[in-house]
């Protein structure tokens, strides 16, 4: 019996391969596996190689693995390009159709199926889908009744000689395998899991949910990898609760019109990759001048131009921290677990409305895009704080308009929102006064900039930086940020064992960096490690820029389009110490 | 009930004398006041240019963006809040040249809007720069030889892109203008009125006596019918695009607003934000 295995299927791009791994990986969620999923795809959308990566476990598991224990195969092709990730011993789970051949050098045992045989006896060739969730059941020892459930939800509504028919497929594929010894292999018998009830979601899907618990009523936002998803769960969504979306011309305008949801006093957000974020740059310039409050999602993929648009990458930190003219204030926070993204959308809109300034939440393709098993979501963590809105102001003197950019002591203004009685102000780009007229005076000029950026001296949300430091005198102090928390913590199980004693912190809130926090531990450090997807080390720039020392930091940098390995910083911090 | 000196501030435009947009912001005041509008229930959203100060000079909310893009603004606040009036202004290259996509899309997106474009075939706030609006040969600063490019005509561009409402006016003809700016206002769904707004310090040949003279009022064709599309389209191009007053309105389509599901009459802004645990519930549990 073991405790965790890893599981691949892959084929064509638009084969279907996606519903045998709802279906298989749903059932496993329900039996209180938990999973990681890792999808491994091409821009086309027919055509090409894809596949994706489930890792099983009966604990909490947060990273994929560095090897393989089952490859299920649509195709030679799946098998040429993936047979080598195999562990020896592992198995191969393939189409009898196109003869199935391991290729040399590989220690595997193949099972060659008949999909598409079975499929077609009955009744179409789309159910060997079904044929291969049934042959990957029975090889793990999972009851095949539970996949039978889920089938029942994915096709009832087709009517129920489709649902005996898929469910036909999934039994003769579980038993193609029992006939042929499949079924006790001792090294691929999964324990039983807890039976807890937990949720399988991507990031994506925990940002459209947190936006929605948040009060979010309004997305406009325009489509691209890896942030569509967001988008679609609102337009699933929205309408439930009164919203809704609009797919914009493009990015500029999905920023300018939350900014102009925004100043009317719904809450809304936009959501985009690199190359929106960089058309969205003037336009949270002018979040920023105006006071306006806007949340802005950035998964990042691959840059820089269109770069590798379905590829893992951390490399818009730069773009986010700096990338308007002018200085503005501005949040930067990334999400470091499926659970944070919903979290910290519900704290990016509070943030928003509190210090009236754009919040970019900031995530990657793994994190927005790998579906993931989170803990259950406390919804007593949801509070709606919508920061210094004055509903019925004062009647003002003749002449006057409502301060609406008033000096106060910690720069916040009292905000009004349009309709509002006595509320008349101005809001505009140009420098301007308290009323928000136009004022290009040297002295105005001074205090309003400063007024601006005072909000967010001292800035710290919840849980800045998260600490995993159990050592006063550490070896090694790993910092990263994002979808390689999980990676890194299982690096530094196995430098444990070696005796190598390494702390972890994970930079949430990226910008206004949170030198003081990092601080303590960057000291008791020899050595500090960066890891981070991207070519030049753009977090480990910030703690060098912000904690004026860069002596200590080894910059563990991967930008060739995958997420890490354990074993790739395993290496890494090994060699470093 | 607000007149229009309600609609009226104590800051001095700092445009130049003369300029065509002091009619425009003397004939939204004016129009406000008689469709019964309080100031706080009209939102004004500018671009950038000297046509985009319009919003600083009028008493109600104002929201003066970022160049090209007061549509995308004005959109969303109206998104926000369907009780306002919400019109967006700005000048020729504001809408024709760096807001192009968001002129062509919010046409055809079809909310309630009223959008005003001060039209003076020329960058004003930049000193004197070829806009999209001028006329091919059209010498300006960054076209001394001439634009080699012809002009943009913009109501068959609005008609092309499936206006509801399309208008033109001239800023020597205030109650011409006035009327157009109160229709637009009336109008279920998205108002595009160009008005040619002279600029008397840059444009020396699209002045307001070359207006007079080149200008055809719908009011002087006989059977002008505006609910006619193609007839709209035809006589726009045989006036060369000199056609002014009401051109054309559609009141059969209803406006985006209404074609969104669930969405109600009450603004966005004033609904109750918290979800129920249940409904947060029923949420959740798609993920198990
Ligand atoms: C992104 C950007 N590019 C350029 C400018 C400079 N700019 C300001 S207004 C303007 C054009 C003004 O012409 P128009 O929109 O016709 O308005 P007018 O001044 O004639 O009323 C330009 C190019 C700017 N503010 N922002
Ligand atoms: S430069 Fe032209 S457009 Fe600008 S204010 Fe003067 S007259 Fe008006």
């Amino acid at each position: 019996m073991i405790s965790q295995l890893s599981w691949k299927i892959g084929g064509q791009q638009g084969e279907g391969l996606e519903s045998t791994d709802r279906i298989f990986s749903t059932a496993l969620n329900r039996l209180g596996y938990y999973l990681y999923g890792y999808r491994h795809f091409s821009s086309r959308i027919k055509g090409g190689h894809t596949n994706n990566k489930i890792r099983i476990s009966t604990k909490p598991i947060r990273a994929i693995s560095d090897d393989l224990d089952i490859l299920v195969a649509f195709d030679q092709e799946t098998i040429d390009l993936n047979a080598h990730e195999l562990r020896p011993g592992g198995v191969i789970i393939a189409d009898a159709k196109f003869d199935p051949v391991v290729p040399e050098g590989v220690d595997a045992r193949l099972f060659a199926v008949p999909f598409t045989a079975i499929a077609q006896e009955l009744g179409t060739s789309l159910m060997k889908n079904m044929v291969a969730t049934g042959a990957s059941a029975a090889l793990l020892n999972i009851p095949i009744e539970e996949i039978a459930k889920v089938v029942e939800e994915e096709f009832g509504r087709k009517g129920k000689t489709v649902v005996e028919k898929n469910i036909e497929a999934v039994s003769r594929g579980a038993q193609f395998i029992r006939e042929n010894g499949g079924d006790s292999l001792p090294d691929f018998q999964l324990e039983k899991a807890d039976g807890e009830k937990r949720l399988f979601m991507i990031g994506n899907e925990a940002i459209g949910l947190g936006a929605i618990a948040a009060g979010c009523r309004f997305m406009p936002a325009y489509p691209i990898t890896p942030a569509s998803e967001i988008m679609e769960y609102l337009i699933k969504y929205l309408p439930k609760f009164g919203g809704t979306v609009i797919q914009t011309e493009d990015e500029i305008a999905a920023v300018t019109m939350a900014i102009g949801a925004n100043y009317g006093g719904v809450r809304a957000m936009t959501a985009s990759a690199g190359p929106g974020l960089s058309l969205m740059t003037e336009g949270i310039g002018l979040a920023g001048m105006t006071e306006t409050p806007v949340v802005i999602v950035d998964t990042q993929r691959g840059g820089p131009s269109t770069g590798l648009p379905t590829k893992q990458e951390q490399s818009d930190l730069n773009a986010a921290i700096y990338g308007t003219h002018g200085e503005i204030p501005k949040i930067v926070i990334a999400p470091s677990t499926i659970e944070e993204c919903f979290y910290d959308t519900v704290e990016a809109f509070n943030l928003a409305e509190k210090y009236q300034c754009p919040v970019i939440l900031l995530t990657d393709l793994q994190l927005s895009l790998g579906k993931q098993t989170a803990e259950n979501l406390d919804f007593s963590r949801v509070k709606i704080d919508r920061g210094r809105i004055v509903r019925e102001p004062e009647a003002l003197e003749s002449g006057r308009l409502f301060k609406r950019y008033e000096f106060t002591e910690d720069g916040i203004s009292p905000r009004v929102l349009p309709g509002t009685k006595n509320g008349i102000h101005h809001v505009t780009g140009v420098e301007h006064d308290e009323e928000g007229r136009p004022n290009e005076s040297p002295l105005n000029r001074k205090k309003m900039m400063e007024k601006r950026l005072r909000k967010l001296k001292n800035l710290r949300i919840p849980d800045a930086i998260k600490v995993d430091a159990p050592h006063a005198e550490p070896d090694l102090l790993i910092v990263g940020m994002g979808s390689t928390g999980g990676t890194i913590d299982e690096a530094r199980e196995r430098l444990a064992k070696e005796g190598i004693k390494t702390n972890h912190i994970t930079v949430r809130q990226i910008h206004p960096f949170p030198a003081d926090l990092l601080q303590p531990y960057y000291e008791k450090a020899p050595k500090v490690a960066v890891v981070e997807n991207n070519a030049t080390g753009q977090l480990a720039d910030q703690i060098k820029l912000h904690l004026g020392d860069g002596s200590k930091i080894n910059r563990v940098l991967k930008y060739d389009g995958t997420p890490f390995l354990p074993s790739e910083i395993y290496n890494s911090c090994k060699e470093l110490v | 009930m607000a007149t229009f000196k309600d609609f009226r501030n104590n800051v001095k435009p700092n445009w130049c004398p003369g300029c065509g947009d002091f009619s425009v912001q003397a004939s939204i005041q004016r129009a406000a006041a008689n469709v019964g509008l309080e100031p706080e229930d009209l939102a004004i959203v500018s671009g950038i240019g000297c046509s985009g100060r319009i919003s600083g000079y009028i008493h109600a909310y104002g929201f003066h963006g970022i160049h090209g893009r007061a549509l995308p603004i004005a959109q969303g606040l109206k998104m926000a809040n369907r009780r306002l009036h919400v019109i967006a202004a700005g000048g020729d290259g504001d809408g024709f040249a760096i807001g192009m996509g968001h002129t062509v899309h919010a046409i055809r997106r079809n909310m309630n809007i009223t959008y005003i474009v001060m039209d003076n075939q020329i960058y004003g706030l930049t000193k004197g720069q070829t806009s999209p609006r001028s006329a091919f040969g059209f010498k300006t600063k960054s076209t001394p030889e001439g634009s080699k490019e012809v002009a943009l005509s913009p109501i068959e561009l609005a008609l092309a892109s499936g206006a509801t409402f399309v208008a033109q006016s001239f800023s020597s003809n205030l109650k011409q203008l006035t009327h157009v700016i109160e229709e637009g206002l009336k109008h279920d769904g998205f108002a595009f009125i160009n008005v040619f707004s002279p600029c008397v310090t840059f444009n020396k040949i699209n002045t307001y006596d070359w207006f007079k003279e080149n200008i055809v009022d719908v009011e002087e064709i006989e059977g002008y019918d505006p609910s006619n599309r193609a007839m709209a389209m035809a006589k726009v191009i045989e006036t060369g695009g000199m056609l002014c007053g009401l051109i054309y309105q559609d009141k059969t389509r209803k406006s985006y607003e209404h074609h969104v599901p669930g969405f109600r009459e009450e603004p966005l802004a004033e609904q109750d934000l918290e979800l129920t645990e249940e409904q947060f519930e029923e949420l959740v549990n798609e993920f198990r």
